[in-house]
């Protein structure tokens, strides 16, 4: 099989599986507490309910409320499509594509933000507010994370070895994250390990999980995302709600690529999956373990997060 | 070169013209109907001026021919030198391109000005006084010509600032841009005397400037210092950014713009080309052993020009503020390339110097686009609404749905988001600093690395910084009457704005082809050593791949989210869509004044980074069980304004009073200090 057509397939099960990942997170939640919980698939439940339904819209909206969510989850798709799952390089790449990646989701949250701003509520004022201010401190965080990679893979030289591919083809997304990390780590650099957990934290926030958001709160002013988008309802929010899966799908797949080790092309891709539903758990367990951060505690998360990247980097830097 | 000339003497002929214009209206009655007409001349000179040095420029940089031109000169020293190459060219650019978008969109503003008020004529004057300026520094090949091109430009926006000078805050602020513009340029001339001592001749050309080779390290890094100081005022590089924040909101916005997109270019300009003639050779055209100390000060004074810039932008509640402490915060950046690339030539890392040059180079030039149409909208906002801050207005995206759809798309190109023009040239930056990884020794890696991260942390608050402008200005319900009652501007007055806006989509989703010419006009301009030059076009190709695929996937994306936006019209086409009010979790009686304002967007920011935005809060949150009334209030004061540059200055004139003992209109006290200082000459030049 050509490696687009594996790549392609290898998407198109991102994309079906992406709305089973809040369902595992919300299972492992209801199992932990002693009760039973929603069904796995309640987000697809969700989102056939939801795109058979009509909108009701504010009055005060204007396009950017009505186009918002198709460029936010036209973003994520396009984020998506940037990162490979199982160890196969996306058809896409190119050096500097997790740039265009992390500016992609930005996109897609700065749609998000002005929308909520668009409906004149105080409480989407609010949740746009702190999703402004934490994105923007999580920002650096993603980047140092991310520069401990390159900057790996740039002193080991790949890509220079592989005609065809440019010699800065070690900055793309493909050659990052397709199990050869899994096994430096595993030779003796474990300060590499570092860098998942920084994504792992970056997931926690990047997606509104506690610590730094609790989807599940019934009091809207301590909310980020869910308060953003309360006006939303129909088709839109099931691209929102599509949109967050395939965001958290994104982040659990950065995780799971410096974990999974190379192996070949189809136990790598399932491997991988697996991994990405274990992160799923894994952010249930969190979930289940720890409160909600003070708004004003979150800064020192992200701060914290953006430390251990930084370590990461100088002692990556330092051999 | 010949459109470029013609360009020239369009301004000057029509200078002359409204010169003399100026005089007669200032003698005569004021009449609507000339007034009309002399406005229409004004815009008609400029626009046509500007559209004939943009085809000059354009020529200039597809042929990639030089043209030169020298005339004679009357003075004894200096010569008239002029001389298009690429990097003029290239500067030229942005300086008739935002030139004609603002001579158009200035015609329309200022068509129903009350001659009684305004003298247009003075001001279409000056306008083209300042086109003319620019025109002149970015290919004035003379230090002499360079100089007096540079104080025509900084004299004429002085004139320009002050359209409104009822108002006492306009004329304070043309005042503080004149005496910004005037230390600039104090250091420019000990820089430009420098360099004549040690070269002897004023010629700014790279053979001219050749026995440089020969001078001391000391001599090259004070003139490297002066020029830093000298261009960076000019460009609002902190801390000497002051007069930008000042200036740009007290100035009609067809003026701002032009000044935020076009003029502070010239800072950007003198410095690029001080270095290569700093580090020029004659023999081998290198940058030579360039001291590696001027990279990172570059690189940290962008760094820190830029976080300070988007820091401060984020506490602003006029929207005209908001934007020129963003250009602040964007000539940061530029700075930040060229640091990159001279540490790159220093590294011998052809990656980082090719990229460090062309991406500042391209971030100019996307800069004046985008910048260039959000100070035009700001500009409407305030012709429509009357006042630009923030708190006042709201829901504008109704009531004007052209400007708010252009200022979207500004802010969002602004922001560095995919697939805009900002996103390519800070991709291009991001770039050139991620190589830092291949430098020698941790230190430098490390540096490097970091400073990227930093560049993330501005991009990220630059995001908040728009989502706020936006949302609070347009987005939402007006929050007073200004806002409800702004009357809409029909596409008749906005379609200049078009140009800008079409350069803001073009530059990312032909970013390859403008990359191409950012990196072919840093490739001839910038005197790269030998040892890279053989990298340089390969670094070059692949970046031309990766931002095709960056054009190829936000192409994508855009078409992608049209066909989310088309199929839920389809999904929606049966059904229909209900209006409500929004919901309010269940509290009927909302009113506009509940929405998040502008200040309470960034409070959370605020919180965090207050030592650095220098804010000032008056009052504070209600107390007691039954309060009473409560006003709660901040600013952002630029505090090395009113705690440096204010004691500064009144030191200065404490200093200057002191010395007015000597100066008291007694004549024969004068004829006694000339005896004094011939007797002290006499006795000096007696010594043994």
């Amino acid at each position: 099989m050509s490696a687009p057509t594996a790549f392609l397939l290898q998407l198109a099960l991102a994309l079906v599986l992406a709305p089973l990942l809040p369902g595992i997170i919300n299972r492992v939640k209801a199992m932990v507490a002693g009760r039973h919980g929603k069904p796995l698939l309640q987000t697809y439940y969700d989102l056939a309910r939801l795109l058979g339904k009509g909108e009701v819209i504010s009055r005060t909206t204007t396009w950017t409320f009505a186009a918002a969510p198709g460029v936010s989850l036209a973003a994520a798709l396009c984020a998506l499509a940037l990162l490979p799952l199982g160890g196969v390089p996306s058809p896409l790449a190119f050096g500097g594509d997790f740039l265009l990646a992390a500016y992609l989701l930005g996109m897609g949250r700065f749609a998000v933000m002005l929308a909520a701003l668009d409906t004149g509520s105080s409480f989407e004022g609010m949740g746009a507010s702190r999703e402004a201010a934490f994105s923007a401190l999580g920002e650096p965080a993603l980047f140092l994370a991310f520069l401990t990679l390159t900057s790996l893979s740039l002193d080991l030289g790949r890509g220079v070895a592989d005609a065809g591919l440019d010699v800065r083809a070690a900055f793309s997304l493909s050659a990052l994250f397709n199990g050869d990390m899994a096994a430096f780590w595993q030779a003796g650099r474990p300060e590499l390990l570092l860098a998942p957990a920084v994504f792992f934290a970056l997931l926690l926030a990047e997606n509104c999980r506690i610590p730094v958001d609790d989807p599940t709160t019934h009091l809207e002013l301590t909310m980020i995302h869910e308060v953003m988008v309360l006006d939303h309802s129909g088709p839109n929010l099931a691209m929102i709600v599509y949109g967050a899966a395939l965001k958290l799908w994104f982040f659990a797949a950065l995780v799971a690529g410096l974990l999974v080790p190379p192996l070949p092309l189809w136990e790598h891709a399932a491997l991988s999956v697996l991994a990405v539903l274990g992160i799923g758990v894994a952010v249930g367990v969190v979930e289940s373990a720890m409160a909600r951060l003070r708004l004003t505690r979150v800064p020192h998360f992200l701060g914290v997060a953006a430390a251990l990247a930084a370590l990461a980097l100088i002692l990556t830097q330092a051999r | 070169m010949d459109c470029y000339l013609a360009g020239l003497c369009v301004f000057l002929a029509g200078a002359v013209c409204l010169g003399l214009l100026a005089v007669a209206a200032s003698f005569t009655p004021p009449r609507p109907r000339r007034s009309r007409r002399v406005n229409a001349l004004g815009a008609g000179c400029a626009a046509l001026g500007c559209a004939l040095g943009l085809g000059g420029a354009a020529g200039a940089l597809l042929d990639g021919g030089d043209a030169a031109l020298r005339l004679p000169w009357g003075l004894p020293v200096g010569a008239f030198a002029l001389k298009l190459d690429a990097l003029s060219a290239f500067f030229l650019l942005p300086v008739f391109g935002l030139g004609l978008v603002c001579a158009l969109s200035g015609g329309m503003a200022l068509r129903g000005v009350r001659p009684a008020e305004h003298n247009l004529a003075a001001h279409w004057f000056f306008f083209l006084l300042l086109l003319l300026g620019m025109a002149g520094v970015v290919c004035a090949r003379d230090a002499i010509l360079f100089l007096l091109a540079w104080e025509i430009m900084s004299l004429a926006p002085f004139f320009l600032i002050d359209f409104n000078d009822g108002d006492s805050k306009v004329r304070d602020a043309s005042w503080v841009y004149l005496v910004a513009a005037h230390l600039g340029a104090v250091f420019l001339l000990a820089f430009f005397i420098l360099l004549w001592q040690v070269t002897g001749s004023t010629a700014l050309t790279i053979e001219g400037c050749a026995p440089l080779t020969d001078a001391g390290a000391g001599t090259l890094s004070a003139l490297f210092l002066l020029a830093v100081a000298g261009f960076g005022a000019k460009a609002g590089v902190a801390p000497l950014h002051v007069w930008l924040p000042e200036a740009h909101p007290a100035a009609p916005s067809h003026v701002s713009a032009l000044l935020s997109g076009s003029m502070i270019n010239a800072g950007l300009y003198g410095l690029l080309r001080s270095l290569a003639l700093l580090g020029g050779t004659p023999s081998a055209g290198v940058l030579g052993a360039l001291p590696e100390w001027w990279g990172w000060f570059l690189l940290l004074l962008g760094l820190a020009t830029a976080l300070l810039g988007i820091l401060k932008a984020l506490g602003q509640g006029n929207l005209k503020r908001l934007l020129a402490y963003s250009s602040v915060e964007n000539m940061g950046l530029m700075f930040m390339g060229v640091g990159a690339g001279l540490l790159g030539v220093a590294a011998g890392d052809a990656w980082t110097a090719l990229l460090g040059f062309s991406g500042a180079l391209l971030h100019m030039l996307n800069h004046a686009g985008f910048k260039g149409l959000l100070f035009l909208c700001a500009g409407e906002v305030l012709h429509a609404a009357g006042t630009v801050r923030m708190e006042l207005l709201g829901g504008l995206q109704r009531r004007l749905p052209l400007v708010g759809a252009a200022f979207a798309l500004g802010a969002a190109a602004i922001a560095c988001l995919p697939p805009l023009s900002g996103f390519a040239s800070e991709f291009v930056l991001a770039m050139s600093l991620l190589d830092g990884a291949s430098f020698p020794g941790v230190e430098r890696q490390l540096c490097l690395l970091f400073t990227l991260a930093g560049l993330a942390l501005v991009s990220g608050l630059a995001a908040a910084v728009y989502v706020r402008a936006y949302g609070a200005t347009f987005l939402g319900e007006p929050r007073t009457g200004f806002a409800a009652n702004a009357h809409a501007t029909g596409w008749r007055g906005l379609w200049p704005l078009a140009l800008p806006a079409a350069a803001c989509v073009a530059g990312g989703l032909f970013a390859p082809y403008f990359f191409d010419l950012a990196a072919g006009t840093a490739l001839t301009a910038i005197p790269f050593p030998h040892g890279l030059v053989t990298d340089l076009p390969d670094v070059d190709a692949q970046m031309r791949r990766s931002l095709a695929m960056v054009s190829m996937v936000g192409g994508g994306g855009v078409v992608l989210a049209f066909c989310l936006f088309a199929a839920r019209g389809l999904l929606l086409r049966r059904r229909g869509v209900l209006r409500e009010k929004t919901w309010g979790c269940g509290y009927q009686a909302s009113s506009a004044r509940v929405q998040y304002t502008d200040a309470s967007f960034s409070e959370p920011l605020a919180r965090l980074f207050a030592p650095f935005m220098g804010l000032r809060t008056r009052g504070g949150a209600p107390e007691g069980i039954f309060p009473d009334r409560a006003a709660f209030s901040v600013a952002a004061p630029d505090r090395l304004r009113t705690h440096f540059f204010a004691p500064l200055f009144e030191l200065v004139e404490r200093v200057c009073n002191a010395c007015k003992i000597l100066q008291h209109g007694k004549i024969h006290l004068y004829i006694l200090y000339i005896l004094a200082t011939v007797v002290g000459l006499l006795v000096w030049g007696l010594r043994p």
